[in-house]
């Protein structure tokens, strides 16, 4: 016992002596993170804190420790299908989009600039403007002035038109289209950055030592190379594809018929938003919250493997 | 300064030097994969050609059977309409325009300023707290905003921002997105270069700004788009009340939807359809403009060239 608390001791020396030779750096990281504390650590402590209050914005919180959690796992099968929407819509736009997204920016890092410069912002478009998703509105319009109907109906292909977003069976593949479309975001920029700081004298030695072709380059060069990248790129799917919600609003409306294309943060606003049950939308966030943890673990124990 | 200095020299060389690597590409896989990649930039654009085209659709063909997807008799009335509108509102335009103008740029230069200078120590640095700030800063960005706009919004009025500049201004300060991408680019600077500038006698904060930011261009340039685009479409209209301090993405949209709601969401609003398609363009082209040209500016910069040990 003594010896351990001596060691203890040693080690609360060695962390104020780091600190004090640190002192500059604390400084200069200070600014940020008193605002970055300010404006979300706080608000996101406090909205744990409301999970277990039963609080409607208007009258102050009261304590009802776990019963929103109860609630949420045992009597709400809303919520059972929005879990099973939102890990389907994950599954497919997360590792798909990630994928695609690096596929992209790693084909344009070879063109010229300035075709590479269009291309990126021809793919990089549909993630800038917030509400640019509304155009497929048009396209997948039920009526035939829609583009999709109104050329297959041209074509023959059918007699009628097809109510593509309000069928239960077409909706949630036209959410997921619509989502690819639009997430070659944040990442897919850090992908273009991170291939241009690849350093090209590595290709060279890659060659003598007997690369073949642009896969294995790829594999055993550029993608090593860009681990922070892939990482970054990495937490950015995540968050982007277990918060799908907007498009299906924007697509289907609110609430989707027969709850078909209801996710996570759609139940999330659904009672935050409109039913002003704060507590009960704070739980959920939380539940969301610890979802896209678990699914960032996974993410990285696999990237680790990269390169190797 | 003698050391650091030969290294930014051979830095330089390399950059002339730097050729394109040729010898694992085939000639089939080249064309392939250009094909795919044509046929990709294809089906990106086909939306947004739909919006571009729709903004200049006179009434009548915006609604017609078969639909097409060209322009056939181009107008500009859509736009001239939206100008009729847009002088007619209680604050000027250039009102709107300077609002955002402002914003924008005090937040997305402090955003940088304020961020790197965290960022870099996180990237280079071990101290007691590094990983703790670092897996903070990544949760954080895991959580719905949904339910801490409530919060938020407490915070603000305590620190009586309401209905001011700063609601907008300083919470771009604290973005963690932004941070987060500079701290993964700062990562990849060579120690060789850092160790150098610190035997000529830099401190850390010395060598962030003379050696670390040119270097790490592309990760602030990015992160301005990123506080761009926050702000462009997200206008805090929860935070401010006051019409004259609001931008010119939250007038834009006021316009368009006029009041009627289905015509924001689904942009079928029959009455001010061709408003709304012009609108659309303009929100739209103002970020892909601002994007353009800094991502020009943006030329390979040689993070890791010929540094790494």
């Amino acid at each position: 016992m003594l010896h351990r608390s001596g060691s203890f001791g040693a080690w609360f020396k060695l962390t104020i002596y780091q600190i004090k030779k640190h002192k500059l750096i604390y400084l200069m990281m200070a600014p940020f993170l008193i605002i970055f504390f300010i404006f979300t650590v706080l608000p996101v402590l406090q909205s744990i804190y409301y999970s277990f209050t039963d609080f409607n914005v208007l009258e102050s919180p009261d304590w009802v420790g776990i019963s929103n959690y109860k609630k949420l796992f045992l009597n709400d099968d809303i919520f059972k299908k929005a879990i099973q929407n939102t890990i389907m819509i994950a599954i497919f736009i997360g590792p798909l989009g990630y994928i695609f997204s690096y596929l992209l920016a790693w084909l344009i890092n070879e063109l010229p600039h300035k075709l590479g410069v269009l291309l990126t912002v021809i793919f990089y478009a549909p993630s800038m403007a917030g509400n640019l998703f509304y155009i497929f509105n048009l396209i997948f319009s039920s009526d035939s002035t829609g583009y999709l109907n109104g050329l297959l109906l041209k074509l023959g292909i059918i007699d009628e038109v097809v109510l593509w977003l309000q069928d239960e069976n077409t909706m949630i593949t036209i959410v997921i289209i619509v989502s690819l479309w639009m997430s070659l975001g944040v990442g897919f920029l850090s992908f273009i950055a991170g291939l241009k700081g690849v350093d090209p004298s590595q290709y060279e030695a890659g060659e003598i030592d007997g690369i073949k072709n642009r896969w294995q380059e790829l594999w055993y060069i550029t993608l090593p190379n860009m681990k922070p990248q892939l990482l970054f790129g990495a937490v950015m799917s995540i968050t982007g594809s277990f918060s799908v919600g907007e498009v299906c609003n924007g697509l289907v409306g609110f609430p989707s018929p027969n709850y078909a294309t209801h996710t996570i943060y759609n139940h999330l606003s659904d009672y935050g938003l409109i039913r002003m049950e704060m507590g009960y939308a704070s739980a959920i966030a939380v539940v969301l919250f610890f979802l896209m943890i678990f699914a960032n673990l996974l993410v990285q124990k696999f990237l680790r493997r990269v390169g190797t | 300064m003698e050391t650091f200095m030969k290294l930014k020299q051979r830095m330089r060389l390399l950059k002339i030097n730097r050729t394109r690597r040729k010898s694992s590409r085939s000639l089939a896989g080249n064309i392939f994969l250009g094909i795919f990649l044509s046929l990709i930039a294809i089906l990106f654009i086909m939306p947004i050609l739909i919006v571009v085209n729709n903004a200049f659709k006179p009434m009548n063909e915006m609604f017609m059977f078969p639909p097409k997807l060209f322009v056939l008799h181009p107008t500009l009335n859509n736009f001239f309409d939206l100008f009729e509108m847009a002088s007619n509102t209680l604050v000027p335009f250039t009102r709107y325009v300077f609002n955002t103008v402002l914003t924008v740029f005090f937040g997305a230069v402090g955003h940088i300023v304020i961020a790197s200078m965290c960022a870099f120590p996180l990237a280079k640095y071990k101290f007691p707290g590094s990983k703790f700030i670092m897996n903070m800063i990544i949760f954080s960005l895991m959580f719905s905003t949904a339910v801490t706009q409530v919060p938020n919004f407490i915070i603000i009025s305590r620190l009586h921002l309401l209905n001011s500049y700063g609601a907008i201004i300083f919470p771009a300060f604290g973005y963690s997105l932004g941070l987060y991408l500079m701290k993964n680019f700062m990562e990849q600077i060579p120690d060789a270069l850092l160790e150098a500038a610190k035997i000529d006698g830099s401190s850390a904060f010395d060598v962030l700004w003379q050696v670390v930011m040119p270097l790490v261009k592309p990760a602030w340039v990015t992160a301005f788009i990123l506080v761009f685009q926050q702000l462009w479409t997200n206008t805090g209209s929860s935070y401010i009340y006051d019409e004259s301090l609001k931008g010119v993405g939250y007038m834009l949209s006021q316009l368009a939807s006029g009041g009627i709601t289905s015509g924001v969401r689904s942009g079928l609003g029959v009455a001010r359809a061709g408003v709304f398609s012009a609108t659309s363009l303009l929100m739209f082209i103002v970020p892909v403009c601002v994007f353009f040209i800094t991502q020009s500016n943006v030329i390979s910069t040689m993070a890791t060239s010929g540094m790494k040990e």
